[in-house]
C-alpha cells in the first residue's frame, strides 16, 4: 500500500482509467483543463483514446458514441461547457447510455444545472459531489459502476479546489462486483439477423413502425423512482443533539466540517449534514438528522440553490437560514472569501445568536 | 402505369381497409420491410437501398454501425437491419467518431440530411473530415427541410422557392448555398468525396459506385469519406410527384454538381495543394 501525493485532476483521471474508462473527450476550460491534460497523458498509454474535441458539444457527442459501443466513457467541462452539453445529456439519459461527466465547476453555482436535469425534457442525472481528493477517487469509480448499472449518465461535481489540491491518496480499483451485461450496445454483429439494435432516445424499436410513448415514458419514470430509492448517499456528523445543523456539500462541506469540529471541542452543539448524492437528494435522512435542531443553516457557494432541496426535505418544520452566498475571485474561478474557516465560523456563531434572541 | 389502370374502382361508401400507397414485395436484405412512411416520390428510400445493398455486397452486414441524424429519413430506422445509434440533429459525425475509435474494425457510417449536416451540424462534419476520421458520412441533400414542410436550408439553391423564401432564395437577403461536398474535398483529412443523385436509373447506378468507393476507402483506413446524394422532395418543392426527378436534374444538380471531387485516399493531393 502506497500513498502518492497528487492533484485532484490527476487522481480522478487515474481512478477513472483504473475503473476501465476507455474513452475521454474534452475541450479545455479552467478548472477542468488539467483533467483533460491528465487523460490525454495517461489514457492512450493504457490503450484508451482521448480526443481534444472542437467544442464541448462535440466532446459529449464523441463520448456518447464511444459509450454506445459498450466502452466505459467520460467527458466533462466546467458549468459553462456543461451548458453546451445539456441537449445531449438530456437525450443520453433517455437513450439509457451509461456515461460519466465531470463538472470541475467554478464554485457551486451549477447546483441547479446539475440536479434539475439542466436540459430539455423530463430527466435527472445521478450527481455525486466529493468533498476531497480521496473521496473523489472513490466516487469516480462508483460513477462508472452506477452508470453501467442503471444505464444512466452520472455527473461528478467538483470545483477548482478539488481539481488543484494536492493530497496524499491511494488509488486502488474498488470492486463493485460483476460488470452488468451490455448486450444492448452496438457492435455491428446483429446486422442482417432481424435483431439488430437501435440505441435511441425516443423508444424506437426495430421492425415496428412508430413508437409507444406511454410505455416508453412509464418505464423511464419507474427507473427514475428506483434510482431515487436506491442511490441516496450522505454523511452526517454530530447531528443527533445539534441545536444548529449545517448543510453543505463538496469543497465547502470540508470547511464546514473543520468549523463544526472546532466548535464541538468548545462545547457548542452544532452538527454537519453533507449530501454526497445531490440527486437523489437525501431528503429523508436530512429530515431525521435535523429532528432535534432549532435552526438549519445552509452553507453553499451560490445565491441559494440547494436550499430549495433542504426546504423540500424539512417542509417548514424547522427554520432554515442561508449562511452562504455568491463568493468568487476576480478570475471567476470560485475561490472566494467564503472559503475560509474563520468566515464560516463567524456566520455559524451568528446563527446561534439570532436563534437565542 | 398499366398496373395503375387495373386498380379496382374505390367504393366510396366504405372506408378503405388498405393503405393508399402501393408497395412491392421486394426489399434489400438489410431492410426489414418493403413499406415505408415517407411521401410518394421521395428520393430517400432509394438512397437507403443503395446504402444497404453496398454494405451487403462488401460483406460488411455484421460489422456495420450507422449513426442517424434527425429528418424524414429517421422514420426509416425501424426498418434498417443494421446496428444503429440515433444522434441529435447535427451531431452524427462526432457520435460516429467516438464509436469508430472504440471499434476501428467496424464500418461506421452516418446518415444525415442537409438541414442536419449543413445547417445545424456544419462544424461537426468539417472537423470530422479535417481529423481524417475513418468514418463515412452520407448526406441526403434535397435542398429543403422536408420534415417541417419545405423550408430553406443552407443548400437551397438561388431562386429556389421554399416556405420561407416564397419568392425564391435571394442571395442578397438569404445568402448563398453551401456546396458542402466541394468544401469537404478541400480538407486534408478527406480521403474520398463525391456527389451523386437518385433521379434516374443511370444516376442511381453511379451513386452506388460512389458509396462503394467511400466504404472501401474507410475499410482501407484511408481517411474521411463522404458521399452527398441529391434526393427528390416533391412535397417540399411544391411540385407534382412525377416532376421530382426533372426538377432535381434541372434546379439542384447544376449548382450541386455531380461527380467525384476527391479520391485516392487521404494522402492524395487536394486541389489546393496540388
Amino acid at each position: 500500500m502506497s500513498r502518492d501525493l497528487m492533484e485532484g485532476s490527476e487522481a480522478i483521471a487515474r481512478a477513472a482509467i483504473d475503473a476501465d474508462c476507455r474513452f475521454f473527450s474534452g475541450y479545455p476550460m479552467t478548472p477542468f483543463t488539467e483533467l483533460l491534460e491528465n487523460f490525454a497523458k495517461s489514457l492512450p498509454a493504457r490503450g484508451g483514446v482521448c480526443i481534444n474535441a472542437e467544442s464541448e458539444i462535440e466532446a459529449i457527442g464523441m463520448a456518447w458514441g464511444a459509450a454506445a459501443t459498450g466502452a466505459r466513457a467520460a467527458t466533462g467541462s466546467t458549468g459553462q461547457g456543461l451548458a453546451l452539453m445539456q441537449e445531449s445529456l438530456s437525450e443520453i439519459s433517455r437513450a439509457e447510455v451509461p456515461l460519466v461527466i465531470f463538472n470541475m465547476a467554478r464554485g457551486q453555482g451549477d447546483y441547479y444545472q446539475a440536479t434539475r436535469g439542466g436540459g430539455h425534457g423530463d430527466y435527472r442525472l445521478l450527481v455525486l459531489a466529493p468533498t476531497d481528493v480521496e473521496e473523489a477517487v472513490y466516487l469516480t469509480q462508483l460513477a462508472f459502476h452506477l452508470a453501467d448499472h442503471w444505464r444512466h449518465p452520472v455527473l461528478v461535481y467538483g470545483d477548482y479546489l478539488l481539481a488543484h489540491t494536492r493530497q496524499a491518496v491511494e488509488i486502488t480499483p474498488t470492486d463493485f462486483g460483476e460488470r452488468p451485461d451490455k448486450s444492448w450496445a452496438v457492435d455491428g454483429s446483429l446486422g442482417g439477423t432481424g435483431r439488430s439494435r437501435n440505441v435511441n432516445s425516443i423508444g424506437m424499436q426495430k421492425g415496428t413502425k412508430g413508437i409507444d410513448p406511454e410505455a416508453f415514458w412509464d418505464r423511464l419514470q419507474k427507473k427514475t423512482e428506483r434510482i431515487e430509492a436506491a442511490e441516496v448517499r450522505f454523511e452526517e456528523e454530530n447531528c443527533e443533539d445539534a441545536e444548529i445543523v449545517i448543510v453543505a456539500f463538496g469543497t465547502l462541506a470540508r470547511f464546514a466540517r473543520y468549523v463544526v469540529r472546532e466548535l464541538r471541542a468548545e462545547g457548542v452543539r452544532v452538527g454537519l449534514f453533507r449530501p454526497i448524492s445531490l440527486w437523489p437528494f437525501p431528503s429523508e435522512a436530512l429530515d431525521r438528522a435535523t429532528s432535534n435542531a432549532r435552526r438549519v443553516a445552509v452553507l453553499e457557494q451560490n445565491a441559494g440553490q440547494m436550499i430549495d432541496d433542504v426546504r423540500l426535505s424539512i417542509l417548514g418544520r424547522v427554520p432554515i437560514v442561508s449562511i452562504g452566498g455568491i463568493s468568487t475571485d476576480a478570475a471567476g474561478f470560485g475561490i472566494g472569501p467564503l472559503l475560509d474557516a474563520e468566515v464560516i465560523r463567524a456566520r455559524v456563531e451568528n446563527v446561534f445568536q439570532e436563534g437565542a434572541s | 402505369m398499366s398496373k395503375r389502370r387495373n386498380l379496382p374502382v374505390l367504393n366510396t361508401e366504405n372506408a378503405p381497409t388498405q393503405p393508399a400507397r402501393q408497395t412491392g414485395e421486394f426489399h434489400p436484405g438489410l431492410q426489414l420491410t418493403a413499406d415505408h412512411d415517407l411521401c410518394p416520390g421521395c428520393g430517400e428510400p432509394i438512397a437507403l437501398r443503395i446504402l444497404l445493398e453496398c454494405i451487403e455486397s462488401l460483406g460488411l452486414a455484421e460489422r456495420s454501425i450507422g449513426v442517424i441524424g434527425i429528418g424524414c429519413y429517421t422514420a426509416l430506422t425501424s426498418m434498417i437491419d443494421v446496428d444503429l445509434i440515433q444522434a441529435l440533429h447535427g451531431r452524427a459525425p462526432s457520435v460516429a467518431t467516438g464509436a469508430k475509435r472504440m471499434r476501428p474494425e467496424n464500418l461506421l457510417f452516418t446518415l444525415q440530411g442537409d438541414g442536419d449536416m449543413v445547417n445545424e451540424g456544419l462544424q461537426e462534419v468539417l472537423h470530422t473530415a479535417a481529423r481524417g476520421e475513418n468514418v463515412t458520412c452520407i448526406l441526403l441533400n434535397n435542398g429543403v427541410f422536408g420534415e417541417t414542410g419545405g423550408h430553406m436550408t443552407a443548400t437551397t439553391v438561388l431562386g429556389q422557392r421554399t416556405k420561407n423564401t416564397i419568392d425564391g432564395r435571394d442571395a442578397d437577403y438569404h445568402g448563398h448555398p453551401i456546396l458542402i461536398a466541394d468544401l469537404i474535398a478541400q480538407l486534408g483529412g478527406t480521403g474520398y468525396a463525391a456527389r451523386g443523385s437518385v433521379h434516374d436509373a443511370p444516376s442511381i447506378q453511379r451513386t452506388r459506385n460512389l458509396v462503394l468507393r467511400a466504404f472501401e476507402n474507410q475499410m482501407r483506413g484511408d481517411g474521411f469519406s463522404f458521399v452527398e446524394i441529391l434526393t427528390m422532395c416533391p412535397t417540399g418543392w411544391f411540385i407534382p410527384t412525377p416532376e421530382g426527378p426533372d426538377y432535381l436534374n434541372e434546379v439542384l444538380a447544376p449548382v450541386h454538381k455531380l461527380g467525384e471531387l476527391k479520391s485516392g485516399g487521404v494522402h492524395a493531393p487536394t486541389e489546393s495543394e496540388s
